[in-house]
């Protein structure tokens, strides 16, 4: 579990470093998401021990990713008064975009792995 | 001298204990209700635990600083837990090398819509330049939006609310629209809601099957890029 979580830290803090370093518009963790498939694309090829019990910590983290997400959101309750000026126009947008982008997405994805033969 | 009561109250709220405590037992109790409704998606858990910790900072009268001074823990494994998305697309790399061209027709399609639909509503409304820049990356990941928005001379706590509620609302809202449409694909429907509603929408959809998790822990990360990307082009051609 620690050694798991050892390697998931150390590909994020690879992932910041040339996000940062590079002024990539990437966000560190993705890029240590990255790091990361490339972690377990050695642990499959060569299978060394050390990289045996990788999963554990990421597993238990994506399982309960919902959790991670309180504080923030907690933040958005106690800043509701920045939509204020504009709450009308906000909310709309925000649902429509939403949905609009959802359908959008969703239908693009279908139609063309129907094109390319699916 | 300082009440006894009052001493430990002072004592409780110095130390990060007692809110990482309310926040895990908040999200307990949610993640307990919405496991009892079935993973019925109004049961959402991250809205349930927003709504009980909410309640009990107005009830105390808590300063949102010194909830965040005990909830960072929390908050900090976000970072870590985009890198584990690494998992389930190792697992699946076979489903998601087949579906290359899909996914990146949805991502440019995707885009481009969540940004131009919703800068089109808060135009049609009359807003102000300023609301325009601030919700145009709402779809993205909040740290990737507010960068995008403070690069373009916007307000990047306006996005912040904006990210956090459109996670919200595309939690809430894909697992019936998407039954609505009639859509099987699990693939489709996790990059949709990945790339419309960030992490949040993720968390739903790994609630709902893993391959939809794993398409929208990928959706995320194509979605911060493009959409870095667009906005700029978007923003400068409509103003």
């Amino acid at each position: 579990m620690i050694g798991s979580l050892a390697v998931i830290l150390g590909c994020q803090l690879l992932g910041e470093v040339v996000a940062r370093g590079l002024g990539l518009p990437v966000p560190g963790p993705v890029l240590g998401m990255a790091a990361m498939v490339g972690v377990l694309w050695l642990r499959d090829r060569f299978r060394p021990p050390v990289l045996a019990g990788v999963e554990p910590a990421g597993r238990f983290l994506l399982a309960h990713l919902s959790l991670l997400f309180v504080p923030a959101g907690v933040g958005v309750v106690g800043n509701l008064d920045v939509l204020a000026a504009e709450w009308l126009a906000l909310s709309v947008a925000l649902v429509v975009s939403t949905v609009l982008t959802l359908v959008v997405s969703v239908v693009t994805f279908r139609v063309v792995a129907r094109m390319v033969g699916e | 001298m300082m009440r006894q009561d009052f001493a430990l109250w002072v004592y409780l709220t110095q130390g990060p204990l007692l809110w990482l405590t309310v926040t895990l037992a908040a999200y307990a109790v949610a993640d307990g209700l919405s496991l009892r409704a079935g993973r019925h998606p109004v049961a959402n858990p991250v809205l349930i635990s927003v709504a009980l910790v909410g309640g009990v900072l107005v009830a105390s009268g808590t300063e949102y600083a010194t909830y965040f001074a005990g909830a960072q823990f929390v908050h900090f494994l976000l970072g870590p837990a985009t890198v584990a998305l690494a998992l389930p697309l190792w697992e699946h790399r076979a489903v998601v090398r087949r579906s290359a061209v899909p996914m990146l027709a949805a991502l440019v399609a995707g885009s481009v819509v969540a940004a131009v639909s919703a800068l089109g509503v808060v135009w049609a409304f009359g807003a102000p330049e300023g609301v325009l820049v601030a919700i145009a990356p709402k779809s993205v990941t909040a740290g990737v939006a507010m960068s995008i928005t403070e690069a373009q001379g916007g307000d990047p706590a306006l996005t912040a609310v904006l990210v956090i509620l459109t996670g919200m609302i595309g939690a809430l809202v894909v697992t019936p629209l998407m039954d609505a449409l009639g859509i099987r694909d699990y693939r489709a429907r996790g990059f949709a809601v990945g790339l419309a509603s960030h992490g949040i929408g993720t968390a739903r959809a790994f609630q709902v099957d893993p391959v939809a998790g794993t398409f929208a822990g990928i959706a995320i990360g194509l979605n911060a890029v493009m959409t870095a990307v667009i906005v700029p082009v978007v923003l400068g051609w409509w103003m």
